[in-house]
């Protein structure tokens, strides 16, 4: 199932490369619309990875880490790493930045310990909250440093600056997706509450901290490679949730081909509505995408009251 | 058997459970009474590991709850809490199969598929197993729970409360199979319930708690008749004997005892 999203998504990316006239060289589809294809394929699948892992440890359908505090932390870690390290690699900048979005996580995740648990839609608030406050720290020190564009660049995802070379640290995200999925029972069983975990037997401590490390070096190294794209990781799991339920072994699979393939959609349009100009995915996935929200959140409010 | 031995625990400066010492022998059922606030919960929570231990000794066949590792304990030792929120969309047949998770650590064989098969037999569940648990009634979600626990396959059973929203003829049911359960493969169940005469009726050994303490402990027949209700429920209750068992009529106050 899977490999038959990937193969709609890539035809339909060549056929959007085809209707800018640029199909047929070899170079650019090498040099640039394999990497971009990949990239996208990469982020949407351990977006929508992360979104759904997210979802677990918080035990909250209304979360994800690009709009509660992870995706603003790594973005505020990215602009430490440009201001006092200008010269090093990215690489050391997305450690930088992964190890932010871990420190902002687990202050979210403080923070949920002292909520109310019959309140799930304070979830949603207190982490748009945080991610206002960490996002306004960044853009007071952005508007500082004089380094404003770099910060909605990092915010808002695209993918027309993937070419061959900026993208590879990318496959890190498949990396984590993987053990995501081998981690996928584990996932589960803590969606179900540290009770419910501790009786059979998991080791509660290790897998919150394995899920915020992959969550947040996820949406560290897709700020840092592509920025930030809200509500992917949002949508794709709670649509995923509707049909197949939560029991991540077999979500995950579905979770991943419905996260590249939305977003290789996004993309497309992105680059068809306009052309020759680009709409970047952050925002057409940010229109939907809200869409999309609004009608879950509505829709299950009726649907919870019984 | 379960060793509780001088368990003291205070939550925010209050005192549950004071130096409580007892011995739950295996096999059989045990059920634990007592008012609101007895400390009943907080036992059951304490010898699962579920609450740290703050002070005193709890031991299950030997092995000491807060050293043995989680894992192994978990192939020993189940619980079942009172108020199970579950906000994971999973269905029936997942939950259940969840319950064999410390057995097979997600790669479940042919023979962990036959304990869901015959969790769910046992509580009835088999034309629900592909429903939603969000899709179920508090009764039928209740079962699923209990099977799932039950699908653990563990020595010891600790349910908080597992007649909680049943209706007359589940509830019933539920007590028969655990009994037959205890019977035929040597389990241990220890329950919390609220309808004394479940326990009057079901359980091997009554132990009841008050205000934190152990306040007795026995057959039926030795805690469930009214001067014993009276201590620990501080309310009269009469007592009557219906098929063997002791029972209480709880309901309506009794006619008062006349001295003689």
């Amino acid at each position: 199932m899977a490999g038959l999203s990937l193969m709609i998504g890539a035809s339909d990316m060549n056929l959007g490369a085809v209707f800018r006239g640029e199909g047929d060289d070899a170079l650019i589809l090498l040099a640039s619309r394999i990497p971009r294809t990949l990239a996208i394929i990469l982020t949407g699948a351990s977006m929508a990875i992360s979104g759904l892992i997210f979802q677990m440890l918080t035990r909250n359908k209304f979360v994800e880490p690009a709009t509660a505090g992870t995706a603003e932390s790594a973005g505020l870690g990215l602009l430490i790493a440009v201001a006092l390290f200008p010269t090093t690699s990215l690489m050391v900048k997305m450690v930088i930045a992964a190890l932010c979005a871990i420190a902002g996580t687990l202050l979210f995740l403080k923070i949920l310990d002292r909520l109310p648990p019959r309140e799930p839609l304070l979830v949603p608030l207190v982490g748009l909250m945080l991610g206002g406050v960490i996002g306004a720290i960044g853009t007071f020190f952005a508007y500082q440093l004089d380094l404003l564009q770099y910060l909605g660049i990092w915010t808002t995802g695209e993918f027309s600056g993937v070419l061959r070379g900026r993208y590879e640290l990318l496959w890190l995200t498949g990396g984590l997706a993987v053990i995501g999925y081998l981690f996928a029972d584990r996932f589960s069983i803590m969606g179900m509450g540290r009770d419910v975990s501790i009786t059979l037997g998991l080791n509660y401590r290790t897998v919150m901290w394995t899920g915020l490390i992959i969550v947040s070096v996820t949406t560290a190294v897709v700020v840092v490679t592509v920025g930030a794209i809200p509500f992917l990781g949002l949508i794709v799991p709670n649509i995923v949730s509707r049909i197949m339920g939560d029991n991540l072994r077999a979500a995950v699979p579905w979770a991943a081909s419905l996260g590249a393939g939305a977003l290789l959609l996004c993309d497309i349009i992105g680059r068809v509505i306009r052309q020759p100009y680009e709409i970047p995915i952050g925002t057409i996935f940010g229109v939907i995408g809200s869409m999309i929200f609004l009608y879950l959140l509505l829709g299950r409010q009726s649907h919870a009251v019984r | 058997m379960i060793e509780i031995s001088h368990v003291s625990h205070q939550i925010a400066g209050a005192s549950i459970l004071n130096d409580v010492s007892l011995t739950i022998p295996r096999g059989g059922i045990t059920a634990l009474i007592g008012p609101n606030g007895a400390g009943k919960s907080t036992l059951l929570s304490l010898i699962a590991r579920l609450t740290p231990l703050q002070g005193g000794q709890i031991t299950v066949d030997g092995a000491d709850v807060t050293t043995t590792p989680t894992d192994a304990l978990a192939r020993r030792l189940s619980i079942l809490r009172q108020d199970n929120s579950v906000a994971a969309r999973l269905t029936v047949a997942d939950l259940v199969g969840f319950g064999r998770y410390p057995h097979h650590k997600g790669r479940p064989s042919p023979e962990d598929h036959a304990y869901v098969e015959q969790a769910l037999e046992m509580m009835g569940l088999h034309p629900l197993s592909g429903r939603f648990l969000d899709e179920l009634s508090g009764g039928q979600r209740q079962r699923a729970f209990v099977a799932m626990v039950l699908a653990q396959d563990t020595d010891y059973v600790l349910l908080d409360e597992p007649l909680n929203n049943l209706d007359m003829k589940h509830a019933r049911q539920m007590m028969e199979r655990l009994k037959e359960a205890a019977r035929v493969s040597g389990k241990s169940f220890v329950i919390v319930v609220h309808d004394i005469n479940f326990a009057a009726a079901y359980a091997d050994l009554i132990v009841a708690l008050k205000d934190g303490r152990l306040h007795s402990l026995g057959t039926p027949e030795e805690i469930v008749n009214r001067p014993c209700l009276r201590d620990v429920f501080e309310l009269d209750i009469a007592v009557e004997t219906v098929g063997g068992h002791p029972f209480a009529l709880h309901q309506i106050a009794p006619e008062p005892l006349v001295e003689s």
